[in-house]
C-alpha cells in the first residue's frame, strides 16, 4: 500500500475504475453524437433528451407490460430510434443543405418541449427504477467494492462502441455511409438509396442514446432533467475528440471519465469544470479535436 | 337636471369609494423552482398552496383583495435577484414566497431588506437566514437547518452512530447543513472523520460514495437535497454501503424524494420534517385540496408547500389587522412577529425576533415496503420534538437584531 499524493494506492485505483464506468456513459452518448455529426452534418441538441426518452421509455415499458430490463434494453431504443426516425423525415431533412445552426436550434427546441412535456406529466424528482435481480449484489476487489451492474455497464458500452466503430469504418455498409457523406450524388448514381440511409443512420444514433438511457436508469435519478445535465459533457467530449471522428469519441469519453474521476478524489468542487477547461485547451491546441480531419 | 343627476352619481360613486377604503390590497409573488431538481419540493405545487391560503382567507374576508404570481428562478442566484427586484420595482409585489435554494434566498432576503419589502422563506433552508444575515424584512418559516441537524443529527449519535462522513451540496445550504450537524455530532460525543464537496446537481456520486467507504465512518451524512440526495441513495445501495456496515443519514428528505426512490430503496431513512400530509385529517384533507388546486395528482405535498399556505395566511391576518393603507416591510414583519400564529397545517406557533418561526418537528422513519398500506403511506412517527426545542436558541444565532 503506497500513497501518490496523499491517497493511498487502493483509493485511487478504484476511483480509476469508477472513471472508466463514467467514461462508458460518456463514450456511448458521445458516440451517437459523432455518428449524427460525422453521417449527416446535424448538431443533434436533442442527444440529451433522447437519453431521457430512452429512460422513461424503460420506466414505462416496466409498468404497463410488466418487461424488466433485459427487455426495455432492446425495445426502449427501437421505440426511441422510431420517433427519432419520424424527427427525421418530418424535420430534419430539410435542414441539410443549410448552415449548421439550424439543425442546432430545431434539435434544441425539439429537447426543451420533450423535456417540458415530461416534467409536465411525471414532475422533476424522479421514477423509482431498480437493479435488475440477475445484476445487483458485487464483488469486493480487494481495492474496492464493485457492484455488478456496473461492471456490466463497461462490458455493454465498450461492446456496442467496437461494434459501431468496426461497423462504421471496416464493413461495406459503412463505407456506403461515408461515402454518401462526402458525396451523396455519385453514391446515389450508383443506385444505392441514400435518404433511407440517412434516415436509418438518424434512427441508430438515436437509439445510441436511448440504449444508455435504459442503461442509465438503474443507478441514476430517471428524471426529466437527467439528460440537460449530462448533454453539456457529451458536447465537450464530441468536441474535444473531433466531432466527425467516431473513434475520436470513443477514446475521449473514456479517458476523460478517468480525468474526471482523478478531479473528484483530488480536488472535488472542480469535477464539474475540468472537461470544459480541458476543452478550451484543446481547442487552442488543436481546433479540430485530438481525432478530428480538418474541414 | 341631467347635471344633478350626474351630480348624485358622482357623489354616490365616491361614497362607495369611501367604504371601499377599507379594502386591503395586497401583491403576492411565489418565487420557486419551477423546472429544476427542487421543482418538486417547491414549485407548482407551492403556487397551488398558495392559491389555496389566498382562496380561504378571501373567503372569510371577502375586503381583502389578493393578486398572486409567479416566477421561475432556475436555482440561480442572478435570476433570483433580478426577478425580485423586477417584482419588487415594477410589479408592485409586496411579499415573495418560498424560494427553495438558499443561496438565491439569501440574496432574495438581502433585496427585500433593501427595498423594505417582505421575503417569507419557506423553501430554504440554510439557518443563516435567522444568524448572521439576518434582517428585520425577512421571515423563515418552514424548516432550517440546524433543526434538521438537532432532528436527524442527534437521533443517529444517540443510536450509536458516533463517526461521520460527510456528502455536500457545494454550496450555501450544504455548507450551512454540514456546520450545523458536525457541530451537533461532536456535541453529543462523536468526530467527524472526513468531508467531501461535490456540485450541486451531481449525476454520479461513486466516487464520492467511495471515499466515504474508504473512511469507514459509522455514518454517512448526506447533507444535500432534491435529485443530489436521491441520486446519493439510490447509488449508496448499488455498492453496498448500508450492507457493508455504515448507515446513510438522509439530512434532508421529503415525501417526493421517497416517492423518486421508491421504499424498497428508502426504507429505513431516518428523517426530520415539520408537517407530513399523512399525519391527521386535517392534513389528509388539505392534501385533497392541494390537489383540487392545480397541484399534479400523483405528487404529495411537502412541508414546504405548507409553509407556503401557512405563511401566506399569517401575512394576510397581519395585514388585515393593520387595515388598508401602503405598510413599509419592517413594520409589517415587526407586527406578523408580534401576532402568535395559528392555522390548520402547523397548530399555534410564534416567530421570534430573529424571524424564525417555532413549531414542532417531527422525527421520521421511512416505512418497509410491507408496512405501506396505500400510496402515499411513507413515514411512521418515532419522536415529537416540542417547538421550544427543535429551533437553535435565539442567543446562539449571531443574529444583528438579537441584543446580547
Amino acid at each position: 500500500m503506497f500513497e501518490i499524493f496523499g491517497i493511498p494506492s487502493q483509493a485511487l485505483f478504484g476511483q480509476l475504475l469508477i472513471g472508466l464506468i463514467n467514461g462508458s456513459f460518456y463514450a456511448l452518448l458521445s458516440l451517437g453524437l459523432a455518428v449524427i455529426f460525422g453521417m449527416l452534418n446535424i448538431i443533434n441538441f436533442s442527444h440529451g433528451a433522447q437519453y431521457m426518452m430512452g429512460a422513461f421509455a424503460a420506466y414505462l415499458i416496466l409498468q404497463y407490460s410488466g418487461l424488466g430490463y433485459w427487455a426495455a434494453l432492446i425495445v426502449a431504443p427501437i421505440l426511441v430510434g422510431i420517433t427519432g426516425i419520424i424527427v427525421e423525415r418530418f424535420f430534419l431533412q430539410w435542414l441539410y443543405k443549410l448552415d449548421h445552426l439550424y439543425g442546432l436550434l430545431l434539435t434544441f427546441g425539439l429537447a426543451l418541449i420533450i423535456e417540458g412535456v415530461a416534467r409536465n406529466y411525471f414532475g422533476s424528482a424522479g421514477l423509482p427504477y431498480t437493479v435488475p435481480e440477475s445484476l445487483q449484489g458485487g464483488r469486493n476487489l480487494g481495492f474496492m467494492f464493485l457492484p455488478n451492474y456496473r461492471a456490466w455497464v463497461i462490458v455493454a458500452s465498450l461492446t456496442i462502441c467496437i461494434g459501431t466503430w468496426f461497423v462504421i469504418e471496416r464493413t461495406r455498409l459503412g463505407a456506403y455511409l461515408r461515402a454518401a457523406t462526402e458525396n451523396p450524388t455519385l453514391v446515389r448514381a450508383f443506385g444505392i438509396n441514400v435518404p433511407r440511409m440517412i434516415t436509418l443512420t438518424y434512427g441508430f444514433g438515436v437509439a445510441l442514446a436511448a440504449f444508455a438511457g435504459v442503461m442509465a436508469a438503474p443507478i441514476y435519478n430517471v428524471s426529466p432533467q437527467m439528460g440537460s445535465e449530462l448533454i453539456i459533457v457529451v458536447f465537450a467530449v464530441v468536441v474535444i475528440g473531433g466531432m466527425g471522428s467516431i473513434l475520436g469519441a470513443i477514446v475521449t469519453g473514456f479517458g476523460l471519465g478517468v480525468v474526471e474521476g482523478l478531479t473528484k478524489v483530488f480536488f472535488p468542487e472542480a469535477s464539474n469544470t475540468v472537461i470544459f477547461v480541458i476543452m478550451a485547451i484543446v481547442l487552442l491546441v488543436r481546433p479540430a479535436g485530438l481525432f478530428g480531419r480538418r474541414a | 337636471m341631467k347635471k344633478s343627476i350626474g351630480l348624485a352619481a358622482l357623489a354616490a360613486v365616491l361614497a362607495c369609494g369611501g367604504a371601499n377604503a377599507q379594502q386591503v390590497n395586497v401583491k403576492i409573488g411565489v418565487l420557486s423552482d419551477m423546472s429544476s431538481l427542487y421543482a418538486d419540493i417547491g414549485g407548482p405545487g407551492s403556487v397551488a398552496a398558495a392559491k389555496l391560503a389566498i382562496a380561504d382567507f378571501t373567503k372569510d374576508h371577502p375586503n381583502v383583495k389578493v393578486e398572486m404570481i409567479s416566477g421561475d428562478h432556475q436555482n440561480k442566484p442572478d435570476i433570483g435577484t433580478q426577478i425580485a427586484n423586477q417584482w419588487f420595482d415594477t410589479d408592485k409585489v409586496d411579499m415573495i414566497i418560498d424560494v427553495p435554494n438558499s443561496g438565491v434566498a439569501l440574496a432574495v432576503s438581502q433585496v427585500a431588506a433593501q427595498k423594505n419589502k417582505i421575503f417569507i422563506v419557506s423553501g430554504a433552508a440554510a439557518s443563516t437566514l435567522t444568524g448572521e444575515k439576518c434582517n428585520a424584512n425577512t421571515v423563515h418559516w418552514t424548516y432550517d437547518t440546524w433543526m434538521l441537524a438537532n432532528g436527524t443529527g442527534k437521533a443517529m449519535v444517540k443510536t450509536g452512530g458516533d463517526t461521520w462522513f460527510f456528502l455536500t451540496a457545494d454550496y450555501a445550504f450544504g455548507h450551512a447543513l454540514e456546520a450545523d450537524t458536525a457541530a451537533v455530532v461532536e456535541k453529543n460525543g462523536g468526530k467527524v472523520l472526513g468531508k467531501v464537496r461535490h456540485p450541486l446537481n451531481t449525476n454520479d456520486f461513486s466516487s464520492f460514495l467511495l471515499q466515504a467507504q474508504a473512511s469507514k465512518a459509522k455514518v454517512i451524512g448526506l447533507a444535500n437535497a432534491g435529485g443530489d440526495t436521491i441520486n446519493s441513495i439510490k447509488q449508496a445501495a448499488e455498492f453496498g454501503i448500508v450492507k457493508g456496515g455504515q448507515s446513510l443519514a438522509g439530512l434532508l428528505v421529503f415525501a417526493s424524494d421517497v416517492a423518486a426512490l421508491g421504499l424498497p430503496t428508502a426504507q429505513g431513512l431516518v428523517l426530520t420534517e415539520t408537517w407530513y400530509w399523512d399525519a391527521n385529517d386535517a392534513n389528509r384533507d388539505w392534501t385533497k385540496r392541494w390537489h383540487a388546486a392545480g397541484a399534479a395528482a400523483a405528487k404529495y405535498p411537502t412541508m414546504i408547500h405548507a409553509g407556503v399556505y401557512s405563511g401566506i395566511t399569517h401575512y394576510l391576518k397581519t395585514r388585515l389587522a393593520m387595515g388598508a393603507g401602503e405598510h413599509d416591510g419592517k413594520s409589517v414583519v415587526a407586527k406578523m412577529k408580534s401576532m402568535p400564529t395559528d392555522d390548520p397545517l402547523f397548530g399555534k406557533g410564534e416567530i421570534r425576533a430573529d424571524g424564525r418561526v417555532i413549531h414542532p418537528a417531527y422525527l421520521f422513519e421511512v416505512k418497509k415496503p410491507s408496512e405501506s398500506k396505500y400510496p402515499g403511506d411513507f413515514y411512521k412517527l418515532r419522536a415529537t420534538i416540542p417547538a421550544n426545542e427543535a429551533f437553535r436558541p435565539l442567543n446562539e444565532g449571531k443574529c444583528p437584531l438579537v441584543s446580547g
